[in-house]
């Protein structure tokens, strides 16, 4: 099927050429019939063209590309002081920024530093009254101790003479008792001591 | 069935016959394409030309690309001093291009596939860059065709060669144009006419080279118009700024 094909797409090429070179009387260029008429119109078309495109229409395109690149390079001159523009303002803020940062901080510090001194002083002034108090404290502990055991002395020697009277039923000399009284509570505190 | 290939190339009367004295300048279906390129590049580029928006739409981007595309080609190849010529330039690559993809369309005719029509730019381009050249440097252009540091018993065959590479430039240029749009659209009918005596079997293996070819052939068509912009540049280029 396809050798058939290929085979008569050969044998008609063959032919049609037979035919063409039967018919051809050569290159219709090479007839100089209209040669004229052609140069004529070449020049007239070509020359109409040419005074057409270099006195109207090119000067125009040219013109159109000319304010064209004009405001390009204008729009990027403006773009370029916008960007220089804005990289001032972009440092301008990062410095106060960054100054404010600094302020922050120094803020922040003092305030601790205050509160610390606040608290450190506080401090100081209750330890001071704690001491204080405490050294009263202690001071009345003290003379508690001191005027207790007198009057622990005291009553005991009331209570012994007391005791005495009630159960004797005569008045025994004071100073006797309360001289016991002492012995006695040195007695026990020597005692509690050796406990 | 036009089964010529060379039957598109066919110029044609179109209305009445025109004569100037003796000669025949008869409007033609050659004229018409070229009126027809011509008035579409002007359409094209003045809709684009007119708008002045910043940011250009679809035609104001077209004409601002191709101006900014001829004006780096011309910088790049023939320097800052090549600038009065960008208007010429310009035309000459957008006549070229257009008429190159006017002649893509079906039944239409390429312009360009005639070599007296890119013969006269061709030989208007050499004609105007020897001018150039001349005027610019006086006599001392023709140390073009004196390169420099050739041996003294080479130098007589290499201003030779030199001068004859110099004269078949317009040659070579038009040339170069004419074959390549007369090749591709020849080799396009000729596929095409495959496409029918094959019929609905065996038409299929040129209809896919058509399509292909048709890719190829708008490539080739925007190709042409560029290397012949370019080589104007380059012979712009040594009449401007003489190197050798």
């Amino acid at each position: 099927m396809l050798k058939k094909i290929i085979i008569k797409f050969l044998f008609s090429f063959v032919l049609i050429t037979k035919v063409q070179s039967a018919e051809s009387g050569g290159m219709p260029q090479l007839n100089p019939e209209f040669w004229i008429s052609q140069i004529v119109w070449l020049v007239i078309t070509f020359g109409a063209l040419y005074i057409i495109l270099s006195k109207i229409i090119l000067p125009k395109i040219s013109d159109n590309l000319e304010s064209r690149r004009s405001q390009i390079l204008e729009n990027i001159e403006i773009a370029e002081k916008q960007r220089e523009e804005s990289e001032d303002k972009i440092k301008e803020f990062d410095k106060i920024i960054l100054n404010s940062k600094l302020e922050a901080k120094n803020l922040f510090n003092e305030a601790r530093q205050k509160v610390l001194d606040d608290i450190d002083k506080k401090r100081s002034e209750l330890e001071k009254n704690l001491e204080e108090e405490i050294e009263i404290a202690e001071k009345e502990i003290q003379n508690l101790n001191k005027s207790s055991a007198e009057n622990i002395k005291k009553i005991a020697t009331e209570t012994s003479s007391g005791l005495i009277k009630q159960l004797i039923g005569e008045e025994i000399n004071k100073e006797n008792i309360s001289s016991i009284v002492n012995d006695l509570t040195n007695n026990s505190k020597e005692n509690r001591k050796n406990v | 069935m036009a089964a010529n290939p060379m039957n598109q190339f066919n110029v044609y009367r179109i209305g009445p016959e025109i004569k100037l004295g003796n000669v025949d300048i008869s409007f033609t279906n050659a004229s018409l394409f070229m009126v027809i390129s011509t008035i579409a590049i002007l359409i094209v580029l003045n809709l684009g030309a007119k708008k002045k928006s910043l940011i250009p739409d679809k035609l104001q981007l077209l004409a601002e690309l191709s101006y900014s595309f001829v004006s780096k080609m011309i910088s790049d190849t023939a320097g800052t001093k090549a600038k009065p010529y960008f208007s010429f330039i310009f035309s000459l690559f957008m006549f070229v291009l257009f008429c190159n993809m006017f002649g893509m369309i079906p039944y239409s005719f390429t312009v360009t596939s005639h070599i007296i029509v890119t013969f006269v730019l061709a030989a208007f381009i050499f004609i105007g860059v020897t001018i150039i050249g001349f005027i610019k440097h006086g006599l001392g252009y023709l140390k073009l065709f004196v390169p420099s540091g050739v041996p003294m018993v080479l130098l007589p065959l290499i201003v030779v060669i030199e001068i004859i590479s110099y004269l078949s430039r317009p040659i070579s240029l038009s040339v170069r144009l004419f074959a390549n749009m007369m090749a591709g659209h020849t080799m396009m009918k000729v596929f095409g006419g495959f496409v029918v005596s094959l019929g609905i079997v065996g038409g299929w293996l040129p209809l896919s080279f058509s399509v292909a070819l048709t890719g190829l052939e708008i490539l080739v068509a925007f190709l042409q118009a560029y290397v012949f912009a370019i080589l104007t540049c380059i012979y712009l280029n040594d009449a401007l700024n003489l190197h050798h």
